[in-house]
């Protein structure tokens, strides 16, 4: 039995390392990319078109991953495009979390009319295709990182406040939380000093996740040429382009795909990780 | 008279060493109802399961031979023996509520072990279904066949166990502890019922329980498991006068009587306890030599 | 008499929430700074081109009157003319509403087949290595979207090993009329497996994208309800008959294992449908999800609208399906 679970800790463990470890690793890259990339990332040479990476025949040194179409260095374009992923990442998770958590926590707390008007737009959101919602919000919007962030938070904060909404109901049934009332405490204080701190391991497990939904929305949103300023480096633009040369040049969309896939995985098994770590079933 | 259930020392333990039957030895005949009694967690429902071939992943047989109606079950390949238990035994379960498979209608799942596994014809299994449904005193069996478990009381449910493990003419019915679940009066009504049947079928009955007082009604002979051990095998007369084993004994007198239901509960006296466990060392350690 | 009451009040809420989408895309749209009309017209047009336009399109209204103009249209099956293409916006949007169900469906059973086959291989082998295995797969493609499963298996089996089509609904070359837009069933009747062969060879990548995030979900939810279930008494009963592992995990406990995932399987159906939006995209396979990107690129309002109501109608259908799916599979919902 003990050892079991100290396997299932191990699981854990490496989970967490590996995935904390490449999330790291990104952080820096990110902050010194200037000093990583080998070549200007914007820079474009039509000679230097379409090289291979490293190891195949034709390969230029200083361009290690090869380069695209337009001659631009694909490895330097990831170091750069990391920027954008990764402030996309923080910041629409963190204010998609402020929002769709606060929203949650009230609804489940509160319970009455804020809890039915809440109910109702999470269902009236759940029946939006989000990926076409965030489009749209865009091309309202125009492009540009506030409207890719504004667009993020806009469709995702119902995934917080469906799960604290409903995390938020059943400690609210809890004794602690009546004697709490007895007490004297206020309503608000209440929330904030009782069930907060109960739902806050959840929040932090949703955060995670949500990171990693970030980058998949804002690759995809440069995937349909809506994110950013088309000259600005994005993992999802470098795949938009490689999907088109794929035959041609696979290197150009097999890098940055790399890359998208590690890193929504790390944030996602960071989240996980984190799950199983809160769970007290496992402590 | 044919012995339809022979174990012979037979030997389950968890994992590589750590036993929870230990030399089991223990015949049903035909047409006798054997009491197994035993506190909880001495291994009665594990004689069940082994019999069934339906032991918890992490036990295993160590030794011993299972013989049922003459065919030794460890030496055949797993699906004949599937085969053989299907035909020429039958469990009755503890709890009727969780026994029924909620989703299906009660007809096939008395019928279903006579089609598939015994191959009978669809239509004379239907009709064998509504005799043992009449048997077992169960009113519009036609009915009660279509129906859903949900729409059956307890007692109801108990009676349709009682006649789908009748079904297949089985030689042996292992019934674990059937009546726990269900209150006093259909408990009666349920004991009753099992009992007429096992006589109108002559069928062998292993009849698992806490409760002597069962025992002295409808078993003919009685098995006395402590911690996977076999303490006392004898006949009930003989028990119920002067049991053998000091443990037996004690379980006698720590049983209620229904005539002085003043009578304080007697425990078990330690010292007996510790008797039993030198017994158990003993076994043990006699293993370890072989 | 409670029955129909409890349709009744799915069928308001539902109409709720059709109501709040329409109200919400309607708005959001028309903060549009840019004018939609004036991209429509060469640079230097007459104003007076623009203000006909503008009427034409009823642009010179005021957001509300707009918008109960365009919600009384729809009551009577009038969605509106697209700005781009000059055709009625319900015609565009039904000649691409086949391609895109014809896919989601197609993903969907591909979803339930896979996801169902692991449970079911990992609940016979529970304890093996194989299970092990079943689960780390299971982990990876839960947490990868079905946009990267596109892209890795355009790389797999568009480049690497070039097996499928890469992009669009059929090969242009083939010569054959189709008599309604639901092409693949439409092959099929008409027995013409070639074609129907060059439509599944387009559609495969796209509906094994969507149909992965999916399976993975089924393959979790339904071995956990099935690891359960194995453990309950009837399950044992049944394996005292004499039936093997199979019959026992597929006829006993299945059935019951089903019920809890199907509410789930479900919503995340719905899930697998807004994913066809940027999959057709990734595929360029002509369906409404492709229609809705260029609708917005090109600003093309009503389509826009047109597009995300019928999503929002086939949500909603999605949902009030399983859930009457439920209740009917349900034997003690069945009989009150
Ligand atoms: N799945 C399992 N894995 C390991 N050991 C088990 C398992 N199930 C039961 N045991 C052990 O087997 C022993 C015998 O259990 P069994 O169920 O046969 O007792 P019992 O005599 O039927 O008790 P009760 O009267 O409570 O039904 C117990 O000591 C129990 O700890
Ligand atoms: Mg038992």
């Amino acid at each position: 039995m003990d050892n079991a679970r100290a396997q299932i800790k191990r699981k854990i463990g490496v989970r967490l390392w590996l995935s904390g470890g490449w999330l790291t690793f990104l952080v820096l890259a990110a902050i010194f990319a200037p000093l990583i990339s080998p070549q200007d990332p914007l820079a474009q040479d039509l000679f230097t078109s379409r090289l291979p990476p490293f190891w195949v025949d034709g390969a230029e040194p200083g361009y290690p991953l090869g380069s695209d179409s337009l001659g631009r260095d694909v490895l330097s374009r990831i170091v750069f495009g990391t920027r954008i992923a990764l402030s996309v990442a923080f910041i629409a998770g963190t204010i998609t979390c402020l929002l769709g958590a606060t929203l949650g926590l009230i609804a489940g707390y509160f319970r009455g009319w804020p809890d039915m008007l809440i109910s109702r737009l999470v269902d009236i959101w759940m029946a939006f295709p989000p990926v076409l919602f965030a489009i749209l919000l865009i091309a309202v919007m125009g492009t540009g990182l506030t409207s890719i962030i504004i667009a993020i938070v806009v469709i995702d904060w119902t995934r917080f406040a469906r799960v604290i909404r409903a995390e938020a109901i059943g400690q609210s049934a809890m004794d602690y939380v009546a004697s709490a009332q007895v007490a004297g405490r206020t309503r608000f204080s209440t929330m904030f000093r009782e069930i907060l701190p109960n739902v806050l391991p959840t929040i932090a497990v949703l955060l995670t996740l949500e990171m990693g939904i970030a980058v998949i929305v804002e690759s995809i949103l440069s995937f349909v040429n809506l994110s950013i300023s088309t000259d600005q480096p994005t993992w999802g633009g470098m795949i938009s382009e490689g999907r088109v040369s794929v035959h041609q040049a696979w290197w150009v969309l097999i890098f940055p795909l790399l890359t998208l896939f590690l890193t929504v995985l790390s944030f996602s098994q960071l989240g996980e990780g984190l799950k199983d770590h809160f769970d007290p079933v496992l402590k | 008279m044919n012995t339809f259930l022979t174990i012979e020392d037979l030997t389950v333990t968890l994992g590589t060493s750590c036993p929870i039957l230990r030399s089991v030895n223990l015949k049903v005949k035909a047409e006798e109802v054997r009491g197994l009694v035993g506190e909880s967690g001495a291994g009665k429902s594990m004689i069940g399961k082994a019999v069934f071939g339906t032991l918890p992943t992490a036990l295993r047989i160590t030794s011993g031979r299972i013989i049922l109606d003459g065919e030794d079950l460890q030496s055949l390949s797993p699906r004949e023996r599937r085969r053989i238990i299907g035909a020429k035994a039958a469990l009755i379960p503890q709890d009727p509520l969780t026994a029924l498979n909620p989703s299906r209608r009660i007809g096939p799942q008395i019928t279903n072990r006579l089609v598939d596994i015994l191959g009978w014809h669809k239509a004379d299994a239907r009709l064998r279904a509504l005799e043992l449904l009449d048997e077992v005193h169960i009113p519009e069996p036609e009915r009660v066949m279509r129906s859903y478990p949900h729409e059956l009381s307890g007692g109801m449910r108990q009676r349709i166990l009682i006649a789908s493990a009748f079904a297949a003419k089985p030689k042996l019915i292992i019934a674990d502890e059937p009546t726990t679940a269900l209150d006093v009066i259909v408990q009666k009504q349920v004991l009753q019922m099992t009992k007429e049947m096992q006589k109108r079928h002559g069928t062998a009955l292993l009849f698992v329980t806490h409760d002597l007082g069962v025992v002295s009604k409808i078993c003919q002979s009685i098995t006395v498991l402590y911690n996977g051990l076999v303490l006392e095998d004898t006949s009930i007369a003989q028990f119920f006068k002067q049991p053998s084993h000091p443990y037996s004994a004690a379980l006698l007198r720590a049983t209620p009587k229904y005539t002085d239901p003043d009578s304080s509960l007697m425990p078990v006296p330690s010292a007996v306890i510790r008797a039993a466990d030198e017994e158990v060392r003993a076994c043990d350690r006699i293993h370890q030599n072989v | 008499m409670t029955r129909i009451k409890r349709i009744l009040l799915r069928l308001l809420t539902m109409s709720i929430t059709l109501f709040g989408v329409a109200v919400i895309v309607f708005f959001v749209i028309r903060v549009v700074p840019g004018n939609p009309i004036s991209m429509m017209l060469p640079p230097g047009a007459q104003e007076e081109d623009i203000a006909r336009l503008q009427a034409l399109y009823g642009f010179d209204r005021s957001i509300p009157e707009q918008f109960f103009i365009w919600l009384s249209g729809v009551m009577q099956g009038d969605l509106g003319t697209s700005i781009t293409t000059h055709q009625p916006v319900l015609g565009l949007v039904l000649s691409r509403l086949p391609a895109t169900l014809e896919l989601s469906v197609v993903a969907l059973f591909l979803a339930v087949f896979i996801g169902g086959f692991l449970a079911l291989a990992s609940t016979r082998m529970r304890g093996t290595r194989v299970e092990g295995m079943i689960d780390v797969a299971n982990g990876m493609a839960l947490s990868i979207p079905d946009f990267l499963w596109g892209l890795v298996l355009v790389l797999l089996f568009g480049v690497l090993w070039p097996v499928f089509h890469i992009s669009g609904r059929i090969s242009p070359t083939l010569d054959f009329q189709f008599q309604t837009k639901f092409y693949l069933f439409e092959s099929v009747m008409r027995l013409r497996f070639d074609i129907w062969l060059d439509l599944v060879s387009h559609m495969f990548l796209p509906a094994l994208a969507l149909a992965i995030p999916l399976a993975a979900i089924i393959a979790q939810l339904l071995k956990q309800s099935l690891k359960e279930t194995m453990h309950l008494d009837y399950v044992t009963l049944s394996r005292t008959k004499g039936y093997g592992e199979n019959h026992v995990i597929i006829q006993e406990a299945l059935p019951n294992a089903i019920l809890p995932t199907l509410t789930l399987v479900g919503v995340q159906f719905t899930f697998l449908i807004g994913g066809t939006v940027i999959i057709e995209r990734l595929f360029s396979y002509e369906g409404l999800g492709n229609m809705a990107i260029d609708a917005v690129i090109n600003r093309d309002l009503p389509l826009i609208q047109g597009i995300v109501i019928l999503f929002a109608l086939i949500f909603t259908i999605v949902n009030l399906a399983v859930d009457l799916t439920y209740a009917a599979l349900n034997p003690k919902l069945r009989h009150g």
